[in-house]
C-alpha cells in the first residue's frame, strides 16, 4: 500500500526528514513513536502533500504510483487521509457543507456519481451515532466551539465517510481524555480493515493500547532507526527515547 | 494684487460648469427648486470635486479618478436592451430607473398595495420639502452635484401601520455613457414593516456615471431591511448616497454588496431621531483587477438610547483597492449609546490593497463604543485542512471566501435577500481571472 524509499525532506532550507524507509503493507497498521523533533509531523504532512515542504530525493509509492508530485486534493482522492492534530476550526462552514463538499469532491475526482442529499444524510447518520457525534455538532461551523475530544471525534468521523485506503493519524491522543481516547480508538479500530492501512504516529505508547498496531517504528533525526512488534512501544514507555536522542541532536 | 485665492477647476469640473449652464433651464421643477439647484451647484463649485485632502474622501480621490465627464442624461426614454436579472430567483416588486427615468412601462408594481409609487419629477414640480431634507448639513460636493443636476428617480411611501411583504426594488438601470444624477425618496410610516432592494446595473465597459442619492425616513417603531446590490458596469462610476433618518423604537437593517464598476463609493448616513432605535449596517464587497470601492459610513447617535451594529467585509484580488470609513457619533445627549464597529479585509493578492478608517466622535460619558478591524490572507492552515479532504483549491478558496462574506450578509436577517446575495458571491470566485476590469 505505501513504500516509502530514501525520502528527504526540507522547509524552508531546512532537512527534516533526512531518508525514510518505510513499508506498510495493506491492511497493516503500523505506529510511528519518536521523539519531540524526531520529523513525525513532517512525514504526515509530507503524505498528504501539504505546500512549503520541499521533497529533494526519495519516493513515496502509494498503491503502486509515486505521488510525490501529486496534490494534496488529489492524494486525498486517491485514499490518502490524514487525521490532525490539531483539526482548524472554520467559522462560516456548517460541518454538513465540508463533508458533503469532501465527500462528493473525491468522488467527482474518482469518476463516481455525486451522493445524493438522503443518501448522504443517512451516511453521516451511520458513522456519527457510532462515534457519539451529536445531531447539534453537525449543525455547527466546522470544529468552531468543539472540544478537544469532540474535534478528533468528528476526524474519525470524515475518516469513516471518506473511507481512505490509507489513514494517518497524527498524534491523536493529543488532548484526549481516558473516556475521550476510548470512543476515538474504539473509532478508529472499527475502520481496520484487509483493504486500509494505518499509520498512528505518537509521542506516547498509551494509544497502542487501544488501537494496536502490527508494527512500530522508532523515529529519531528524521529517519527510521529501528523497527519491531507492539512490544517496542512498552519498551520505549519504560526506557524513553534517550537511546535515540543522541541522533535527534 | 488680487488677494482673492484663484480656483484651479479641473476639466471635469469644468464641463460640469458648462453642463449646468446649459441645463439649468430645462432641468423639471418648481421656481424653488430652480433656486435650489442654483444653491447647490454653486455649493459644489465652492467645494470641487473631493481630492485627498477632502478628510471624508481621502482614498477615492474625485479629481484625479474624473478626468473626464460623459455628456449629462437627457431624460429622453432611452432604449434599454435586455440587462441580466442581477437577482434571479428573488420575488419582488420592481420600479425601474433608466438614466434617471422611471419607467412604469418596465417596471412591476404588483403585491405592494398601499404603497404610493411617484415619479421624482411629481415632487419636484411640487417643491416637495422631502427634497434636500436629510442631505441639508452634508455639504458634500458630489451629493450637491446630484441637486443641482437630479433629472428623476422615485418616491416610495410606505403608509403608517402597512406591512408589505414582498420586497420592493428599486432597479436603476444605465443604458450607455452617460452620467446620471437620481434622487428617490423614501417614507416608511410609523408601524410599517417593509423590504427595500437598491440595485444598480448598466453595461459593460461603458464608461458611464451614476450619482444616485437617496433621501428616507423611518417612523417610529417600523421595520425596514434595505439591501442595496452596487453591480454596475466594469467601467463604471459609482457615486450612492443614502441619508436616512430613524425614529422611537425602529429596526434599522441595511446591506450594501459591490461588486461592480470600476470606481464606486457608497455612502450611508444615518441619524437617530428618536430613542430605543437600533440599527445594524452590513456591508460586503469584492474586488479585482483594478476595481476601487469605498463604502463610507456615518451613524449619528443624537439621542440616547441608540444601538448600532456595525459589520463590514471586503474580498480583495489583483490590483484592486478597498476602502472602509466608518464613523460614529455620539452627541452629548445620547447616553446609553451601544456602537460596534468591525471591519475585516481578505487579500487574495500581494498587490491588493484595504484602507480602513473608524472614527469614533462620542460626547457623551455614559456610553459603549467599540471598534475593531483586520486585514489578511487566506489562512495556508485552514486551506490544507480542505485540501486534504480532497476539496479542488478552487472550491476551497469560494468556501472560505463565501463563508466569510455570509456573515455580512446574513447580518441583515432576510433569508431570501441573503440567500440571492450569497449566490452572487459564491459567482464572483468561479469567474476569477475571467472579468477583471
Amino acid at each position: 500500500m505505501l513504500e516509502i524509499k530514501n525520502l528527504h525532506a526540507s522547509i524552508d532550507g531546512k532537512e527534516i526528514l533526512r531518508g525514510v524507509d518505510l513499508v506498510v503493507p495493506t491492511g497493516e497498521v503500523h505506529a510511528i513513536m519518536g521523539p519531540n523533533g524526531s520529523g513525525k509531523s513532517t512525514l504526515s504532512y509530507v503524505l498528504s502533500g501539504r505546500d512549503g515542504y520541499d521533497v529533494t530525493e526519495g519516493e513515496i509509492i502509494f498503491d503502486g504510483s509515486d505521488i510525490v508530485e501529486m496534490p494534496a486534493e488529489e492524494r486525498a482522492a486517491a485514499g490518502v487521509f490524514l487525521a490532525f492534530q490539531y483539526p482548524l476550526e472554520i467559522p462560516g462552514v456548517a460541518t454538513m457543507t465540508f463533508l458533503k463538499a469532501a465527500l462528493n469532491a473525491q468522488r467527482k475526482a474518482r469518476g463516481e456519481a455525486e451522493l445524493t442529499t438522503p443518501d448522504f444524510i443517512r451516511r453521516v447518520k451511520v458513522a456519527s451515532e457510532k462515534l457519539n457525534v451529536s445531531q447539534e455538532m453537525l449543525r455547527r461551523p466546522l470544529n468552531v466551539g468543539f472540544s478537544g475530544g469532540e474535534k478528533k471525534r468528528n476526524e474519525i468521523l470524515q475518516m469513516a465517510l471518506l473511507e481512505p485506503k490509507l489513514a494517518i493519524l497524527d498524534e491523536t491522543d493529543s488532548g484526549l481524555d481516558i473516556d475521550a481516547l476510548r470512543v476515538v480508538s474504539e473509532g478508529v479500530n472499527s475502520l481496520r480493515s484487509p483493504e486500509r492501512s494505518m499509520l498512528v504516529i505518537t509521542h506516547y505508547q498509551r494509544l497502542l493500547d487501544h488501537i494496536v498496531p502490527d508494527k512500530v517504528h522508532v523515529m529519531s533525526a528524521g529517519r527510521i532507526v529501528r523497527t519491531g512488534g507492539p512490544e517496542l512501544a512498552l519498551e520505549l514507555e519504560a526506557k524513553g527515547y534517550a537511546d535515540y536522542a543522541g541522533e535527534a541532536a | 494684487m488680487n488677494a482673492e485665492p484663484r480656483i484651479l477647476r479641473t476639466q471635469a469640473e469644468e464641463t460640469l460648469a458648462l453642463e449646468f449652464a446649459a441645463a439649468r433651464t430645462q432641468l423639471p421643477g418648481s421656481p424653488a427648486i430652480a433656486a435650489a439647484r442654483e444653491s447647490a451647484f454653486a455649493t459644489f463649485q465652492k467645494l470641487g470635486l473631493p481630492h485627498r485632502r477632502t478628510e471624508a474622501w481621502r482614498y477615492t480621490d474625485l479629481r484625479a479618478l474624473l478626468r473626464t465627464m460623459p455628456p449629462l442624461a437627457v431624460g429622453a426614454t432611452a432604449e434599454v436592451s435586455s440587462l441580466a436579472d442581477p437577482l434571479p430567483g428573488l420575488d419582488r416588486a420592481r420600479l425601474v430607473v433608466v438614466d434617471g427615468i422611471f419607467r412604469p412601462d418596465l417596471s412591476d408594481l404588483n403585491g405592494i398595495d398601499g404603497v404610493t409609487v411617484r415619479p421624482l419629477v411629481d415632487l419636484l414640480q411640487a417643491s416637495d420639502a422631502r427634497i434636500g431634507q436629510q442631505i441639508a448639513t452634508l455639504n458634500d460636493a458630489v451629493v450637491s452635484l446630484n441637486s443641482a443636476l437630479m433629472i428623476g428617480g422615485v418616491s416610495i411611501e410606505v403608509p403608517a401601520g402597512a406591512r408589505i411583504e414582498r420586497a420592493i426594488e428599486i432597479a436603476h438601470v444605465t443604458s450607455s455613457a452617460v452620467a446620471s444624477h437620481v434622487r428617490n425618496i423614501v417614507t416608511v410610516g410609523a408601524d410599517a414593516s417593509v423590504r427595500l432592494l437598491e440595485t444598480h446595473v448598466g453595461p459593460a465597459g461603458s464608461a458611464y456615471q451614476a450619482n444616485i442619492v437617496t433621501e428616507a425616513t423611518v417612523g417610529d417603531r417600523a421595520k425596514v431591511i434595505w439591501a442595496k446590490l452596487q453591480s454596475e458596469g466594469n467601467a463604471a462610476v459609482h457615486l450612492g448616497t443614502l441619508a436616512v433618518t430613524i425614529g422611537t423604537e425602529t429596526q434599522f437593517d441595511h446591506l450594501t454588496l459591490m461588486i461592480g464598476a470600476t470606481v464606486s463609493r457608497a455612502q450611508t448616513f444615518v441619524t437617530y431621531s428618536g430613542e430605543n432605535a437600533r440599527a445594524g449596517l452590513f456591508g460586503a464587497t469584492m474586488l479585482r483587477g483594478k476595481q476601487h470601492a469605498d463604502i463610507a459610513l456615518s451613524v449619528d447617535h443624537a439621542v440616547p438610547n441608540g444601538a448600532s451594529r456595525e459589520l463590514f467585509k471586503a474580498v480583495m484580488d489583483g490590483r484592486s483597492e478597498g476602502v472602509f470609513q466608518g464613523r460614529i457619533i455620539v452627541r452629548p445627549d445620547a447616553q446609553k449609546t451601544d456602537g460596534r464597529m468591525m471591519t475585516q479585509g481578505l487579500l487574495l493578492s500581494e498587490d491588493a490593497s484595504f484602507f480602513v478608517k473608524p472614527e469614533l466622535e462620542i460626547f457623551a460619558d455614559d456610553v459603549q463604543c467599540a471598534h475593531g478591524a483586520t486585514s489578511g490572507e487566506i489562512d495556508d492552515d485552514i486551506l490544507f485542512y480542505l485540501l486534504s479532504r480532497g476539496i479542488p483549491r478552487p472550491e476551497a478558496e469560494t468556501l472560505l471566501v463565501t463563508a466569510f462574506l455570509a456573515e455580512a450578509i446574513e447580518g441583515l436577517g432576510d433569508e431570501a435577500i441573503g440567500d440571492a446575495f450569497e449566490e452572487i458571491s459564491r459567482n464572483w470566485l468561479a469567474t476569477r481571472g475571467q472579468e477583471a476590469a
